[in-house]
């Protein structure tokens, strides 16, 4: 296979992510897609660690750091006012987590959505509010531990289904991807660079520090999760067109994904063949929806 | 140019003479009509604006902080609860030190739900690092938003403009507007050293340590302090091109007075007729009328009170289990400096109508008493 995947390093290798990040890795691809005429803005998440403390950054591009519930609207102010001064080439790319993205900063992404302000809108989803301490999130999955869900009252209930949110906006493009697959991530943030209008791209990092996971591991647990039908990857055009990125052929069981991984270790058996069954009848209803 | 028009259309002309090229706003009674005039004037290209209909008065001011970060001029218009919702993001403006100018018309905080007059809601910002103006006239709104964008853009702060609800949102008074070539000498296009520029990648508002965080601070006070300076002078020069003088303070026959009564908003323009009924009496009384809280203009205070013997102060607005604020803010500017009675009122809460007799019965009994007094509720029902 020929790698597509371009040489150029915007993103510096000083940053402050823990081992193994996935984010980072996530935030690295961005750029290296997006280049260098893109701006970001940046809520409370781990990012808003990574990237360094003033007066330093390792982004190489303007970051404006804003608060926790306004990634959305501080990319569509940021657009406007680049607009109006004749800059209408400029990339402007809202970068968050899943707690600014799922929780906090709904209202803001469903605004800008059904305006389509034209910006691109990139939730890294490691699966609770990592930069505070593990505390959960609403894409926290069922049967996690977190610090606020502790082993004894594990977060039941399902991570709530963002992207079906999006859709429902009927944006241009929304599209889930994955850290473990560059190259699929590549066509998808060309995609959506490449498109006028809102765009939502969905990426699953996984957190060695939060998911209790060996950092070497990252890109497995990122692959595992697709293998798995956990997160499938599919990309949506207006919100109408479901197009499946890869077809898995035979999916692994969520046991291959759950074994590697801390947050699941205390989950007894009927609660894994229960979670077996969900993600069986999810990836079951989404199929019926690709054309 | 004159014109009749409301005190809301006198803030939505004062943002398309500044030129104004981003606009975010959300509707909020007795707000609207500011943002309903902007979106005409956007609609029919009267002026060169994006104009952003946000879900939230919180998302209002957040594409503002995004625009103005890219150098363009940002304005929003706002009242009470939506004032209150913005609060984070006004600490953020503030402290990222961008010129956006923001209408605010005064409305009481619910519950229960009101519409009316009463400044407690810009008065809860008295500390996100705004600069704030009370104004008392639809001239006053216009004129004040084509100033404070000049003042806001040389030091870099914020300005919060802040008038009475219906008394002058909805009253329609003579405007006089400039003409727009006028304006446009006046008020040159925003040129910021620092934005977010591709060609010049920086990272604005990164995680801050105590190392750096504290001499933000000091900066900002001393912008503050920088900006006191540079109202006058910007005053200054838009009376050399109108002819019509502001300041941070409006002192109304104090000179030879007594007895000074220190109002804000359209009660001081109540006042200023009272005072000439009052001299009509007898009385050598005086109107203080404060413009600006932030800055402080406690030197033009304490020079226009000169030798006056006692102070009564008519607060429209209450800091629970205090007094009014513009009185607290008074007393602390007098400490050390002149010793004389300031006597507090409250009055005209939630919108009630605040007429020359009641301000002349205010003023009858802070002539009869030389002692101050902690606080009076004029007309309150017991």
């Amino acid at each position: 296979m020929r790698l597509t995947i371009p040489e150029q390093e915007i993103m510096s290798p000083g940053h402050l992510a823990c081992q193994g990040c996935g984010g980072s890795l996530a935030m690295r691809y961005a750029l290296k897609i997006f280049g260098k005429d893109t701006m970001l803005t940046i809520p409370a998440c781990c990012w808003a660690v990574i990237d360094g403390p003033y007066p330093y950054t390792a982004v190489n591009v303007p970051l404006f750091h804003t608060a926790f519930e306004t990634a959305a609207i501080m990319a569509s102010g940021i657009k406007a006012g680049l607009e109006v001064q004749g800059n209408t080439s400029t990339n402007v790319i809202a970068w968050a987590g899943d707690g600014g993205t799922f929780d906090i900063g709904m209202q803001a992404i469903s605004g800008a959505a059904e305006r389509n302000d034209d910006i691109t809108y990139i939730v890294y989803d490691n699966e609770a509010y990592m930069n505070t301490g593990i505390q959960r999130s609403s894409a926290t999955p069922h049967g996690a531990w977190t610090t606020t869900t502790p082993v004894k009252h594990y977060k039941k209930g399902p991570k709530k289904n963002m992207v079906e949110i999006m859709a429902a906006h009927r944006i241009p493009y929304t599209a889930t991807a994955s850290v473990g697959y560059p190259e699929d991530l590549r066509k998808k943030l060309e995609r959506a660079k490449n498109t006028k209008g809102f765009k939502f791209i969905h990426i699953l990092a996984p957190c060695p520090t939060g998911w209790k996971t060996d950092p070497r591991y990252t890109v497995k647990l990122a692959k595992l999760a697709v293998q798995t039908n956990i997160f499938p990857l599919y990309e949506i055009e207006d919100g109408l067109h479901y197009k499946q990125n890869m077809k898995i052929k035979e999916r692994k069981p969520i046991k291959e994904y759950f074994k590697y991984q801390g947050r699941f270790k205390h989950l007894p058996e009927d609660e894994v063949s229960y979670l077996q069954d969900q993600v069986d009848k999810n990836f079951e209803i989404l199929s019926l929806k690709f054309e | 140019m004159k014109k009749t028009m409301m005190g809301n259309y006198a803030a939505s002309w004062g943002a398309q003479l500044s030129r104004v090229q981003v606009i975010a706003a959300y509707p909020i009674t007795p707000q609207t009509l500011i943002v309903e005039k902007l979106s005409d004037i956007v609609a029919d290209g009267e002026l060169k604006a994006k104009f952003i209909k946000v879900e939230s008065e919180h998302s209002a001011m957040a594409a503002c902080i995004g625009a103005s970060s890219t150098g363009a001029r940002a304005y929003t218009a706002t009242s009470a609860q939506g004032l209150a919702l913005m609060h984070e993001m006004l600490h953020w403006a503030g402290l990222a030190r961008l010129p956006i100018v923001m209408a605010n018309v005064n409305r009481a905080m619910a519950p229960g739900w009101s519409i009316w007059a009463d400044q407690n809601d810009s008065l809860s910002q008295r500390d996100t690092g705004w600069m704030s103006i009370f104004s008392s006239s639809a001239q006053d709104i216009l004129d004040s938003t084509i100033i404070s964008y000049k003042v806001s853009e040389k030091v870099l702060l914020p300005t919060l403009i802040s008038f009475d609800a219906f008394f002058l949102s909805h009253t329609v008074e003579v405007v006089d507007m400039p003409e727009q070539e006028l304006v446009d000498k006046f008020l040159p296009p925003y040129k910021p050293e620092y934005k977010m520029d591709v060609n010049d990648p920086r990272s604005f508002g990164a995680l801050t340590d105590e190392q750096y965080y504290y001499e933000f601070r000091y900066k900002m006070q001393e912008a503050m302090d920088q900006a006191i300076d540079v109202i006058k002078e910007t005053c200054r020069e838009y009376e050399e091109i109108t002819g019509r003088h502001y300041d941070l303070i409006h002192a109304y026959r104090c000179e030879d007075a007594d007895m000074i009564m220190v109002t804000s908003g359209t009660i001081a323009e109540t006042t200023n007729v009272t005072v000439d009924t009052l001299r009509e009496e007898g009385h050598k009384v005086g109107n203080l009328q404060i413009r600006y809280i932030r800055p402080y203009p406690k030197k033009d205070i304490l020079a226009a009170i000169g030798g006056a013997k006692k102070l009564a102060v008519i607060d429209r607005n209450i800091s629970p289990g205090y007094s009014g604020i513009f009185s607290q803010e008074l007393k602390s500017a007098l400490y050390n400096e002149i010793d004389i009675p300031v006597r507090s009122y409250i009055a005209g809460l939630g919108g009630r109508d605040v007429k020359i007799e009641d301000i002349k019965d205010i003023a009858y009994n802070a002539l009869e008493h030389d002692e101050p007094n902690d606080l009076i509720w004029k007309g309150v029902k017991k």
